[in-house]
């Protein structure tokens, strides 16, 4: 068995293992670090930034940094948080998200990460993206303009027989998610709502869905991101 | 002591902002024990007769119009509030924002759409009308704004708290369940 050893989250002491990531630790003891490139059974990339921690002064990735003796980690602090709402905000004026119009509105991981950390307006000026909205496939829709790039799509949605359904496209600037729809319009209905619900925004919609969950009690509607990690503390203490 | 005065404008939107402020219901009559209104389209007071403690401005600015009544209520008001999503981000006519150009709209609004009957083929040329914008700019790209309250439309209590809030000289520190985005 490997041997244990301390860390500090905002001076909570952790009694953690090597090999565990900063997040997985925190999420383990009811500590909420926000994420966005970060899905569940899915291999850790590093590519939003959101989950930035100050690791003995320094920021660091929480979800690909693993724990190492003596580690102080900054977390839940005004800096910290000024940090991930700035690149929330880049998002937001990055793409087109305006959130009455999309069906991802209260389900959307970068709303409600604009809801916990407080974004009233972006300090930057929108850019009013102008790209494509891909409707061509029978089953899913695609909004260029939403997509942040996160690749969860790409990373975690594949066919019954394991073939990707999304790849990444172009590079820089242009990058683009690219769907095969010869393999996309035999998917199942299920198929197309776990990529659907993979996507953190609304760049990815299930069609004829629509606006099917009411106002009030969407995911994100009642209790803000992070909340289910919290409560396991509550329960615990 | 005479009681803090309220002016509100709708630019380019829907006035779902201004009946979501009606939506504050019976509070409605708190709220003229509270304060006065000046120019605003719930007392149909169209030109400021005096300097105003609060506008409340809905929708973004999309014409030469919006521009000259939102330069008017920064000039006239000491604190101005972007209600709701057109006036935060330019919302549903800022959708025209990534098209090529005016022209472009114009042309498929009212020539080339499918439903259009347009014998003698003339865009909209009226002198009276206000001059249209390249693009839809959110209110705080125009003039300083200096609070912004989100929704499509805001929530009533969203709205109430944050004026109650004001008029008392607390922070508006929204409820969560009040502060969305549509
Ligand atoms: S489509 Fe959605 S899941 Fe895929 S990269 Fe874009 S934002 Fe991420
Ligand atoms: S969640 Fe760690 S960088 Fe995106």
């Amino acid at each position: 068995m490997k041997k244990k050893f301390k860390i500090l989250i905002d001076g909570k002491e952790l009694s953690v293992k090597h090999g565990q990531t900063i997040l997985e630790v925190a999420s383990n003891n009811g500590i909420y670090i926000p994420t966005l490139c970060n899905y569940v059974n899915l291999e850790p990339q590093a590519s939003c930034r959101v989950c930035s921690v100050k690791v003995n002064g320094r920021p660091m990735t929480a979800c690909t940094t693993t724990v190492r003796p003596k580690m102080e980690i900054e977390n839940d602090t005004k800096e910290m948080n000024e940090l991930r709402k700035i690149i929330i905000e880049t998002m937001f004026i990055t793409g087109n998200h305006f959130c009455p119009s999309c069906e991802k509105s209260g389900n959307c991981e970068l709303q409600a990460l604009a809801y916990r950390l407080k974004m009233d307006v972006p300090q930057f000026s929108y850019s009013f993206s102008n790209k494509d909205i891909d409707a061509s496939n029978p089953k899913l829709m695609i909004d260029h303009n939403r997509c942040i790039k996160c690749k969860r799509c790409a990373r975690g949605i594949k066919t019954d027989d394991g073939k990707d359904i999304f790849a990444f496209k172009n590079r820089g600037k242009k990058i683009m998610i690219s769907i095969d729809n010869e393999l996309a319009k035999n998917i199942s209905d299920e198929k197309a709502q776990e990529a659907m619900d993979i996507c953190p925004v609304g760049a990815i919609l299930k069609k004829e869905r629509g606006f099917i969950d009411p106002i009030g009690t969407r995911k994100y509607d009642n209790k803000p991101i992070g909340s289910d990690i919290e409560k396991l503390m509550e329960v615990r203490s | 002591m005479s009681k803090p005065i309220v002016a509100t404008t709708a630019l380019a939107s829907c006035f779902g902002c201004h009946m979501s402020f009606l939506d504050i219901d019976d509070r409605i009559l708190q709220l003229i024990d509270l304060v006065d209104f000046n120019k605003s389209p719930i007392d149909d007071i169209k030109t400021f007769t005096k300097k105003c403690d609060i506008g409340i401005i809905e929708g973004g600015v999309a014409n030469s119009e919006n521009y000259h009544v939102l330069k008017e209520f920064r000039k006239n008001c000491k604190i101005l509030i972007s209600l709701g999503e057109c006036a935060i981000m330019g919302g549903l006519p800022a959708m025209r924002n990534n098209k090529d150009s005016i022209e472009s709209c114009l042309k498929e609004a009212y020539q080339d759409s499918p439903s259009t009957i347009n014998k003698n083929n003339i865009l909209p040329n009226d002198e009276e009308l206000p001059m249209i914008l390249d693009k839809v700019y959110p209110c705080h790209e125009v003039v300083k704004i200096d609070y912004f309250l989100p929704g499509c439309a805001p929530r009533a209590d969203l709205i109430w708290d944050a004026l109650v809030a004001l008029l008392n000289g607390k922070e508006i520190d929204p409820e969560y369940k009040t502060y969305k985005f549509d």
